[in-house]
């Protein structure tokens, strides 16, 4: 068997084990769908109190496409998490599989989950609202959504490391950075309107520029080849993000490795 | 030789009975690669800022010859799972040298994954996944064929009792002797050639426990593995163990075959010849003696 193949097969373990998961957690699923879909709902009532047809679809595109990045955040940064709470964190690491097979596993079976939610939320808001997108440009948003995926999987595993050095208060870490990723991305409001630090901090999430990419595509109909100015920063975050959490986590692995913070479980 | 041959088509062949295994016990002769080479390992831990570090394996040395099965036999906390840990890569060493079939368990990291497998005390799974899910993922891990991983899985669970409807359901349901059952089905799926078995009876019932270890025996028989498996079970220890290395503090106190461990013990120290009397002697202290857990520790 070619090693290609066997690292593809590896990757498809992540992808199987996590859509099987999901299957026995089934009950979970509903409830973090059902809250998704009322605190995308709750946001996007602010826009109809306001009577400005303009705001709700900010606030529909904000509240949507951010339940997107953070699910496929989440997935990544939790990765760690899950497998020491169900005890095979060990078992896992001491299989022949490399971290970046880990990683395409694992980014795959989030991507889809978190397009499968976003999907069931975006109808259902459409139905709610009325909302259209008739002049959108959906293939700008599709790229946006593809390169914020890339991005956001560094962010992630340079995230999911903070769970493997800090074994009881990792998991809170990755929600605090998940949570500041949300102030500064400008999910429910223009980034214009932070204060001027804020602003400058802005620039360095991929969120400000996914998010305004995919409003320009969706409310202006404008196309992927008009944004470069979204794009570029994108592309770099991608190119840069997903090689130095592969190296981050190559590091905090050996560090776990050596002061054995593997074995804890729970 | 014509005779011979007339003879064999006349009369009803006598079943012939399987070939012996040949054992190999006792270190490997000179020129002969050792299955696993352990060499003046040492690991310590960090257990605070203000405290001493902890040596949980303290120049341990050690030469395993292919086919054997070699216990290692100790109290709580005297440092063997560190050193089971160790050989799997899941603990980088701070000192010595680690080999698998003359593959650095530090260098050659994944070429040493693609030779073992272990089983640890707590059967490591996905519980709310059934023992076929954990095992497809077991497979795919491994790079293997899942149909013919699943066949072979239940084949495996089937010598060890359990049965294939069993199999379907949520891991969490079964009993604790079944999970163990299932990670020891999971461990030889791969095919290892080191066996690493962490104390693999440890809180079994008893029909439990002689089930894996007369499965122990048969895996030893009719796979070309080599096993090293730590136990408190000192009955297990000198039934399954080709030889066993006594570890205490961190340090290994003494090697052999049970029967040359016995005889020493009753011959150099006047004891009884019997396993208890060879772990009170070079560790000087019974079973049930607790350390503190030899890698439990955490200094966030």
């Amino acid at each position: 068997m070619s090693m290609a193949t066997r690292e593809m097969r590896a990757s498809f373990a992540f992808v199987e084990r996590n859509f099987n998961l999901t299957k026995r957690y089934w009950g979970w699923e509903v409830a973090w769908l059902v809250y998704s879909l009322a605190a995308a709902l709750s946001v996007a009532f602010i826009g109809v109190a306001q009577g400005d047809t303009r705001l709700l679809q900010v606030l529909v595109i904000g509240t949507i496409f951010w339940n997107f990045l953070s699910i496929v955040f989440g997935f990544i940064g939790e990765t760690v998490t899950w497998e020491r709470w169900e005890g095979t964190l060990e078992y896992t690491f001491m299989a022949p599989v490399r971290r970046y097979t880990q990683l395409v596993g694992s980014t795959l079976f989030a991507v889809t989950y978190a397009v499968i939610q976003m999907v069931v939320i975006l109808v259902v808001m459409m139905l709610f609202f009325g909302l259209e997108f008739s002049g959108g440009n959906f293939v700008t948003a599709a790229a946006f959504l593809v390169l914020g995926s890339i991005s956001f999987v560094g962010v992630g595993m340079m995230a999911a490391i903070l769970p493997l050095l800090y074994v009881e208060r990792g998991d809170q870490m990755v929600f605090v950075i998940q949570s500041v990723i949300l102030l500064f991305s400008g999910v429910y409001y223009s980034t214009d309107i932070l204060p001027g630090w804020m602003q400058f901090v802005s620039q360095f999430s991929p969120g400000t520029y996914v998010l305004d990419g995919i409003r320009e595509g969706l409310i202006k109909g404008t196309p992927v080849t008009e944004l470069l100015h979204d794009v570029w920063p994108l592309l770099i975050m991608g190119a840069l993000l997903i090689p130095l959490g592969v190296y981050v986590f190559g590091i905090a692995e050996r560090y776990a490795k050596r002061t054995g913070k593997l074995k804890r479980v729970g | 030789m014509i005779e011979t041959m007339n003879e064999s088509k006349t009369t009803t062949p006598m079943p012939v009975p399987a070939p012996e295994p040949v054992r190999r016990v006792g270190p490997p002769p000179p020129g002969e690669q050792p299955a696993m080479l352990i060499e003046h390992v040492t690991k310590r831990f960090v257990v605070g800022r203000k405290k001493k570090p902890v040596l949980a394996v303290n120049d341990v040395t050690m030469s395993i010859r292919r086919g054997e099965i070699y216990g290692i036999l100790g109290a709580n906390g005297s440092g063997k799972s560190t050193l089971i840990r160790l050989i799997s890569t899941l603990l980088t060493i701070d000192g010595g040298r680690i080999e698998v079939f003359g593959h650095d368990v530090e260098r050659e990291e994944m070429a040493v994954k693609q030779l073992i497998n272990r089983v640890s005390v707590d059967a490591a799974f996905f519980k709310k996944l059934s023992p076929h899910e954990n095992l497809a993922y077991a497979a795919r891990l491994y790079g293997l064929d899942t149909a013919s991983a699943r066949k072979d899985a239940i084949r495996i669970l089937a010598r060890l009792g359990v049965a294939e409807k069993r199999l379907s359901r949520p891991v969490e349901q079964m009993s604790r002797g079944m999970q163990q059952k299932v990670a020891i089905a999971r461990a030889l799926l791969t095919s290892p050639t080191v066996l690493l078995l962490d104390e693999p009876t440890t809180g079994l019932d008893p029909r439990s426990k002689l089930d894996v270890q007369a499965f122990i025996e048969e895996v030893r028989d009719s796979h070309d593995a080599t096993i090293v498996l730590t136990t408190h079970d000192l009955a297990e220890a000198e039934r399954l163990c080709d030889r066993i290395a006594l570890i205490n503090d961190g340090r290994m106190v003494a090697e052999g075959t049970p029967a040359e461990l016995k005889t020493m013990v009753a011959r150099d120290h006047g004891m009884d010849p019997t396993m208890d009397s060879v772990f009170m002697t070079f560790t000087g202290r019974s079973l049930d003696d607790d350390h503190e857990d030899d890698d439990n520790h955490d200094d966030e």
